[in-house]
């Protein structure tokens, strides 16, 4: 069977409840004694280690949100010394900062062995031939599914982002078997095949891992068709691990979601709420076996449900509806998180102040694309042309090197950009996923 | 088999306990480690009903033991090898390990049971075999240590509660119980609750491990796990890594 850690992934309910309450209470005691976050944040609200006494009081903890990771910066979360952390990530946050996420030794593998499981789940095996085309450096994408093929003995090809047609000689030549994209990736390999004359059918591919952004049913029948291969969706969260916290399995009706490692909760994101088993909400998660960056209630803000029904393939972990859509004004474009707030500020930092803008965003073919548009205003008047291109050009790269994503920026005339009752939409994405 | 929710233990008025839960599988070995003090000890005697928990939760075999007195849990099948290799010095060999079976043949099949458990003691200790006769205050430390289990193995015990057995023994003998530790888990299936200070030993021993410290659980993971812990290393391998002891 497609399972690679049975003992926990299949544990009876009743003993990964004990398995759970363990490990929470153990985390808690850590993350108090460690992180000085969570020490102030337990003796302001009269919180001890004590009350945890089953599962259902984890209610009695405090959410931990971006904001709190954000003013932790850079390594106030960490719960060991910093020579003990092994490897450091980033995810993005809602400023010019970014939050960091270490690892250490053990989280390493831990994460290879997470990974390994939705892999396995996938049907991936030591025989496959995986190709990675998702970004190396401060993302955790690529890296996580590094690990776990490498885990499984899977062969791995590190080809990182972009370079499309290389990636398909690569898979041509290199008979690749499963290929590790966005959805929106999947689908540029696609069409630039059909350009090129290549036919999918031709080439060795029987999985696609794709993962990083929501993606419908729809998009997964037309890569599907398209690439001749099963297409197949994990979830990671980077504030916690990166991919490795929860996967499909072979029957496809809701992402696993690694229990023993992750305590799961959904909370009505606007009273916060815990809301029973089934109910749509946000996703909260409690790190279980982090070393280096334990987090506590984490409210991830993607939106889903849990399904505690023991599932046909075995696995007795709950299963979390594929995340839609999410509770706060995230952007996931092209695979990578983008907060407005961070265009914001480098928008208005290039300027000098505020101005009007709007952030367009919307797909050509299978590509996302990201746009601001700023109405022309006082503050940004050039009269000389050389000026005003090299302003929109500083603007470019500030919110390029800010978010890590292309962007194209306009400016148009002043009262030019939709108004409702005085007021621009900032956001307006025209993508139909 | 064995499932630890949420015990508070207490001498007199001081909390050794906090909290702790646990669990135990069939056939593991399980080690728990902590530094003098930490409760390690306590949670053993809380097991076996020496000291019983104020608050809190034990199973064993879906069976709630908490508030049974230490002999009903024998009988069930909990035995304690205490810490200091308590042996009947004045007896021989044999009659301490007859004495161990004072249970088993009370309950469980008479003396031709108790015979077989003896052989199967001496089987795994040969040493002590060769010794039957001599008076047990005679033996060595180690021998003392292997006598101590034997004894506690005479009840036929499906958990068998070993506190420090390593303590103020020579390396080699150290290897010797141990071995003997793992196959009794290999062979018999016998579920193992290990106290240890020496916890690099203990941990290459065991499948699973949890740190206790100043009475609170502060890890529960694979021995692997915590053989690679950064805080087990510091803490608990050895201070020579000075290096990780500066924090």
């Amino acid at each position: 069977m497609n399972i690679w850690d049975a003992a926990h992934e299949c544990m009876s309910r009743d003993e990964l409840e004990q398995l759970q309450l363990e490990r929470l209470q153990a985390v808690v005691n850590r993350a108090y004694k460690n992180v000085k976050h969570y020490r102030k944040v337990f003796n302001d609200q009269g919180i001890v280690a004590e009350d945890i006494r089953s599962l259902a009081d984890l209610t009695r903890l405090p959410f931990t949100t971006k904001e709190d990771l954000q003013r932790n910066y850079p390594y106030g979360m960490f719960a060991v010394p910093l020579r003990e952390v092994v490897r450091i990530h980033s995810a993005s946050g809602t400023t010019s900062k970014p939050i960091v996420v270490g690892y250490t030794k053990n989280d390493i593998k831990t994460w290879a062995n997470l990974a390994a499981r939705f892999m396995t789940a996938a049907g991936v095996t030591h025989d496959d031939v995986i190709q990675i085309t998702f970004r190396y450096g401060l993302f955790t994408g690529a890296f996580g599914i590094h690990y776990g093929a490498e885990a499984i003995g899977a062969s791995v090809i590190p080809m990182g982002t972009g370079n499309t047609d290389k990636q398909i000689m690569i898979m041509q030549d290199y008979k690749t078997t499963v290929l590790v994209s966005t959805s929106g990736y999947a689908l540029a390999l696609a069409e630039r095949m059909e350009e090129l004359g290549v036919d999918p059918q031709s080439l060795s591919l029987k999985i696609g891992l794709f993962g990083g952004e929501p993606w419908s049913e729809k998009m997964r029948a037309e890569i599907e068709s398209r690439l001749y291969l099963k297409a197949m969706d994990n979830y990671g969260v980077s504030e916690v691990l990166g991919p490795g916290v929860a996967g499909e399995c072979s029957f496809r009706k809701g992402l696993h979601i690694y229990e023993d490692a992750f305590l799961p909760e959904i909370i009505d994101p606007e009273t916060g709420r815990t809301l029973p088993p089934g109910a749509e909400g946000e996703l909260v998660l409690t790190t279980l076996i982090r070393e280096a960056n334990p987090v506590i209630r984490f409210r991830t803000g993607d939106i889903t449900r849990l399904d505690y029904a023991p599932c046909e393939c075995g696995r007795t972990l709950a299963r979390m509806e594929r995340v839609a859509r999410r509770c706060d004004d995230l952007l996931i474009i092209r695979g990578v998180n983008v907060y407005p707030a961070q265009i914001e500020e480098a928008l208005f930092s290039a300027a000098g102040g505020e101005i009007p803008y709007q952030i367009v965003v919307d797909r050509k073919g299978a590509m996302d694309s990201l746009s601001v548009v700023m109405e022309v205003t006082e503050r940004i008047f050039f009269t000389d042309l050389q000026k005003q291109k090299a302003f929109l050009e500083a603007v470019r790269k500030r919110i390029t090197s800010v978010t890590g994503i292309q962007v194209e920026v306009r400016l148009v005339e002043a009262q030019s950009l939709p108004r409702r009752q005085g007021k621009i939409q900032k956001i307006l994405d025209k993508r139909n996923i | 088999m064995l499932r630890i929710k949420n015990i508070n233990t207490f001498y007199g008025k001081a909390q050794a306990l906090k909290n702790v839960s646990l669990h135990l599988a069939q056939g593991e070995i399980v080690t728990l480690i902590g530094a003098n003090g930490a409760g390690k000890t306590t949670l053993l005697n809380s097991l076996s009903g020496v000291v019983p928990p104020r608050s809190g939760e034990i199973l064993f075999q879906n069976v709630p033991i908490h508030a049974l007195l230490p002999h009903q849990i024998v009988r069930l099948g909990i035995s304690q090898v205490a810490e200091g290799r308590q042996v009947f010095k004045p007896f021989s060999v044999d009659d301490n390990l007859e004495l161990g079976a004072y249970l088993s043949r009370k309950f469980l099949g008479g003396k031709d049971k108790a015979r077989q458990k003896k052989e199967f003691v001496y089987h795994l200790f040969p040493q002590l075999h060769e010794r039957k006769n001599q008076l047990a205050g005679t033996l060595s430390g180690g021998q003392q240590q292997m006598l101590a289990i034997g004894r506690a193995l005479m009840a036929e015990p499906k958990l068998l509660l070993l506190d420090e057995p390593s303590m103020g023994l020579a390396p080699m003998i150290v290897q010797e119980i141990f071995r003997v530790i793992a196959a009794l888990s290999r062979e018999n299936k016998t579920t193992i609750l290990l106290v240890e200070q020496n916890a690099k030993a203990a941990l290459k021993l065991a499948h699973r491990g949890y740190v206790l410290e100043n009475g609170r659980m502060i890890l529960e993971g694979s021995a692997a796990e915590l053989l690679e812990n950064k805080d087990v290393q510091r803490a608990y391998l050895g201070k020579d890594k000075k290096e990780i002891w500066e924090r």
